[in-house]
């Protein structure tokens, strides 16, 4: 059996200090949770944009791509985050580069997606199969997660970080409004493709923690959910990660006490957040409201 | 467990150089004869149904539905009963949903990625409920598998999704170029789009069992990508489109048999090379004396 399921840990108390102390007291649970709260800022924070952007299938087709890189690193004998990276950035230069001509034209982006699935599930047949690495690439494994690993995640993450706050301003105005920002000047060509370079960090950093074939719901999922509750951009970058620390933590605690796999519980709570909050606000209409919002903070 | 992706056929038998002897060979043992009527009739399927998922742009949701198949698949499993079962009611259900939530052209991304990855972690929970080992076959496909029940209900539903979009083919391509156009001249743009989900639901589900729900999508979408490159007409793209899909199932069945690799490999390994030259040929690369030029209705 697979590390991500845990059968017993002891039973959960009511007393939240004890049930921390427990949570935290083994190595590979605070590198879970370490790496699930790298993961879950990042993406949280990417994830905004992804959303305003129109790129979920994009992101998509990159865990998919990662998931070929993984693999193809497993053959080699490689830690699988390397080619995770590897592969998602090189497929993010190709997207970012392409992504004008390929608005509209699903089919490009499918054909890659699928190319690289196939790919990934050769190498996983050539490497005659270690069935734990296999799983824990499509599905995650974020439990046996090595310190090294989370070193490289870590790192990755903030200069993902870094990189966003750095184009903060003009990525909100060109995601927003791709026109007017280009007729004002803004880079907006370059800009496409220094933002899907870092959605491939965030491709990596959350098919590490959930999986290759779950992480578009931990970028997606808490972003929508966030500009369906504020309209402003800040605001809602800040809910937006906080949902998604939420969804993991709280996936985490309850594999821990529960024999189920951690990925199910981050995907199945991030999808009923969405889904109650879209019910809830389901005559808002999101892009126009914050399309409203920037140009008046912008006029003030 | 050393081979976690052995479902591939490989008896053993060497390739000849005598078409005739491997031809024989191909067809000795009933569950090759499965598996080749049972692709068959997902191929023309997924060739017809291909053609308007390429059209409508409908790549993401496509997708989606052929991989939540794995926690229909999966939970199938668990009840102990027919996968195709759970296949049928998973995608349909998430068809619905994103037909019903995801209506308007922007922000249906978001819904088709949820609903997919939702799909997916259900799945992952069944799995857990019932042994790890099992997700090998449901992701990638087993044509070991595949018995004459299953190749029946195959050829039923894949006569069915042929007459269906064959009845609704015109109004169908209406919606599809045109969608104010249609809805002007009384075609019912909405009713149309659910009902064409819910038979895309249905072509995945039949495909599913023998390419598993990880590259079923494959099939749905590369021979009617690449038929759309070559042809104009709508009869004749979609004429392409099957007769691609079946070239592609045939042969990746056919390699399967002696190389120990899932036919699924094969499939999408020819799919994508088949719109790879298609996307050459258009582009006037692999034609000489020729500008690029553009030819009919592009994707």
């Amino acid at each position: 059996m697979h590390a991500s399921v845990l059968a017993t840990n002891g039973s959960f108390s009511w007393n939240p200090v004890v049930d921390w102390q427990e949570l935290t007291a083994q190595a590979f649970m605070r590198n879970a949770l370490l790496a699930g709260t790298v993961a879950a800022i990042l993406c949280g924070a990417v994830g905004y944009f992804v959303v305003l952007r129109g790129l979920t299938f994009a992101a998509d087709a990159l865990t998919h791509i990662g998931f070929a890189g993984g693999s193809g690193a497993v053959l080699l004998g490689l830690s699988p985050v390397y080619g995770l990276l590897g592969f998602t950035t090189l497929a993010a230069l190709g997207i970012g580069a392409l992504q004008r001509q390929l608005r509209g034209r699903d089919v490009v982006t499918g054909m890659i997606l699928v190319e690289a699935l196939g790919l990934g599930v050769l190498f996983l047949r050539l490497s005659s199969g270690y069935s734990n690495q296999t799983y824990a690439l499509l599905f995650g494994d974020i439990l046996a997660l090595g310190s090294g690993d989370l070193l490289v995640l870590a790192g990755a993450a903030v200069v993902a970080l870094a990189a966003t706050a750095a184009i903060y301003r003009p990525l909100l105005f060109a995601s927003l409004d791709d026109e007017v920002a280009e007729a004002r000047g803004v880079p907006v060509r370059g800009l496409a493709i220094g933002f899907v370079l870092i959605v491939a960090v965030a491709v990596a950093a959350a098919t590490q923690v959930i999986g290759a074939l779950l992480a578009v719901a931990l970028i997606v999922a808490p972003a929508s959910s966030a500009q369906r509750l504020t309209r402003r951009s800040g605001t809602g970058i800040a809910v937006s990660v906080a949902l998604a620390l939420a969804v993991t933590w709280a996936g985490i605690a309850l594999a821990f006490w529960l024999p189920y796999p951690v990925s199910f519980f981050v995907v199945s709570l991030a999808a009923v957040v969405w889904g109650v909050v879209r019910a809830l606000t389901a005559r808002h209409r999101v892009r126009a409201s914050l399309r409203e919002a920037h140009a008046a903070g912008v006029a003030a | 467990m050393t081979h976690v992706l052995a479902v591939s056929v490989s008896t053993g038998v060497p390739f000849s150089w005598n078409p005739l002897d491997d031809l024989q060979e191909l067809f000795r043992f009933a569950f090759m004869r499965n598996a080749f009527a049972a692709g068959t009739a997902a191929a023309i399927a997924c060739g017809v149904v291909g053609y308007f998922v390429v059209l409508r742009s409908l790549s993401f949701a496509a997708h989606a539905l052929t991989q939540i198949g794995f926690a229909g698949a999966t939970g199938a499993l668990v009840a102990g009963v027919n996968p195709v079962y759970g296949l049928l009611l998973v995608n349909g259900a998430g068809a619905a949903v994103i037909g019903a939530v995801g209506r308007r052209e922007r922000g249906r991304d978001v819904v088709v990625g949820v609903v997919q990855s939702a799909g997916l972690g259900l799945g992952l929970l069944f799995l857990a409920l019932y042994r790890a080992q099992a997700a090998v076959p449901v992701l990638v496909g087993d044509v070991l598998g595949i018995s004459s029940t299953q190749v029946l209900v195959t050829v039923a539903a894949g006569a069915a999704i042929v007459v269906m979009v064959g009845v609704g083919f015109r109004p169908l391509l209406y919606a599809s170029l045109d969608e104010e156009v249609a809805e002007a001249r009384g075609v019912r743009v909405g009713a149309m789009s659910m009902l064409f989900l819910l038979v895309l639901a249905l072509t995945a589900s039949v495909t599913a069992p023998i390419l598993g729900v990880l590259l079923t999508f494959a099939l749905l979408v590369g021979p009617a990508a690449t038929a759309s490159l070559l042809a104009a007409r709508p009869g004749r793209t979609v004429g392409l489109a099957v007769a691609l899909s079946l070239v592609d199932v045939w042969v990746g069945l056919a390699l399967s048999y002696w190389v120990d690799v899932p036919p699924s490999v094969f499939v999408t390994g020819l799919a994508f090379a088949g719109y790879l030259c298609a996307r050459l040929w258009r582009s006037g690369v692999l034609r000489r004396g020729h500008g690029s030029t553009g030819r009919g209705a592009g994707t």
